[in-house]
């Protein structure tokens, strides 16, 4: 084994990544901070009115950032339920467990800001349309996660159960970003793709991505204070703990 | 091999499977999943007879007519055109050249009486003057 993976696996005892994210978090936090004012200044004042939606677009920059979240965080979380499967580390199942709460939120969020966005757009607060199913159905699969966790009284066997749900789920996250194109959907296709520019007024694009940046920087700084209670609770007969909130 | 790179192997294989049977699933399900048949799959019969479906395309350009509460307009694919009659309110961004989808049944004369009629926005997002100036580009 080399140098550097000791190193990194150090971090991957509780007892060391508990005072790495206490250090951490102010700093994701001021960063949250940061691109968040100056995203929603440049999404409400500076980016210009759409030509055909009017002011009621304004809505991406929340509803955008929410929704890519919600798809990436579900990623992250498997990563680490399939690592602890792999593994059997400790931290594994505590980080899942600590990113599944701020995954939901985002899905709901998703999903609310765009049924406010539909009905005056559309005409329809939801329709069944492959694209708000599927987000549907993973806003359904992090609250399954978390039941499915909490049921479970001793942690590693509901990390274990919690792991396989997380891992069965990821075939669902294709499914919601492909499913403007393989399907006829309501749901317009997507504005930013990595093989052709942006079709979106520059400022617009700005203001999303300092949004999508604020949203980053909110999940992690959440998911780590999250992550530090979960320590705390699961290693609270240890001796480390006794010292740490002595 | 260690317990570990089986766990792996399980977990990938897992997956794998998984992810081919989610495959042949929506695959199956094809034609259900979609929100709406075009003009030409109604043309081909592909269209559930006698029953509620949704048609999706573009309002063709100078075909909205409106008689008191009731909007008659023709959705086009551009290859073929469906007469669609509706009575009710129309979202916002309903304009003739967008993308609409409605909900209805074909009558016995080839109309589509929609009960829902709902605006598809594409993935563009323009100031008004550039908007102008795409639109005086398109003119020449």
């Amino acid at each position: 084994m080399t140098h550097s993976l000791i190193h990194w696996f150090r971090f991957a005892s509780p007892q060391s990544f508990y005072p790495l994210a206490g250090k951490l978090v102010p700093w994701f936090w001021a960063l949250a901070a940061l691109t968040g004012a100056a995203g929603l200044y440049i999404g409400f004042f500076v980016a210009p009115t759409d030509a055909q939606q009017g002011e009621g677009y304004r809505i991406i920059f929340v509803h955008v950032p929410a929704s890519w979240m919600s798809m990436f965080i579900y990623l992250v979380m498997a990563f680490w339920a399939g690592l602890g499967l792999v593994l059997n580390t400790r931290l594994s199942g505590m980080m899942a467990q600590a990113l599944a709460p701020t995954g939901a939120l985002m899905a709901a969020l998703s999903l609310w800001t765009g049924a406010l966005w539909g009905k005056p757009m559309w005409g329809a607060w939801w329709v069944w349309d492959a694209r708000l199913t599927s987000e549907l159905i993973l806003f359904f699969l992090y609250i399954g996660f978390i039941a499915l966790q909490a049921a479970i009284d001793d942690p590693r066997r509901a990390d274990k159960a919690g792991a396989v749900l997380a891992l069965v789920g990821v075939v669902n996250i294709p499914i919601i970003y492909f499913s403007v194109k393989w399907w006829n959907t309501l749901h317009q296709g997507s504005t930013i793709n990595l093989n052709k520019a942006p079709s979106m007024a520059t400022t617009m694009l700005w203001g999303m991505l300092l949004m999508a940046l604020c949203f980053w920087m909110y999940s992690i700084a959440v998911a780590l204070m999250r992550a530090r209670a979960i320590i705390l609770e699961r290693e609270r007969h240890t001796e480390w703990v006794k010292h740490a909130l002595d | 091999m260690k317990p570990r790179q089986k766990r792996i192997a399980i977990i990938v294989g897992g997956l794998a499977s998984l992810g081919i049977a989610a495959a042949l699933l929506l695959n199956a399900l094809d034609s259900n999943i979609a929100l709406y048949v075009t003009p030409t799959e109604v043309a081909a019969g592909k269209a559930p007879q006698g029953k509620a479906f949704r048609i999706g395309g573009l309002v063709k350009e100078g075909s909205i007519q409106r008689n008191d509460m009731t909007v008659r307009f023709i959705m086009t694919d551009t290859a073929k055109d469906i007469p669609v009659a509706f009575t009710g309110i129309l979202p916002d961004l309903f304009k003739e050249g967008k993308g609409a989808v409605a909900q209805g049944k074909l009558d016995a004369g080839g109309v589509f009486v929609a009960s829902e009629v709902l605006a598809k926005h594409d993935e563009n997002y323009m100031p008004p003057e550039a908007k102008a100036a795409v639109d005086a580009a398109q003119k020449k």
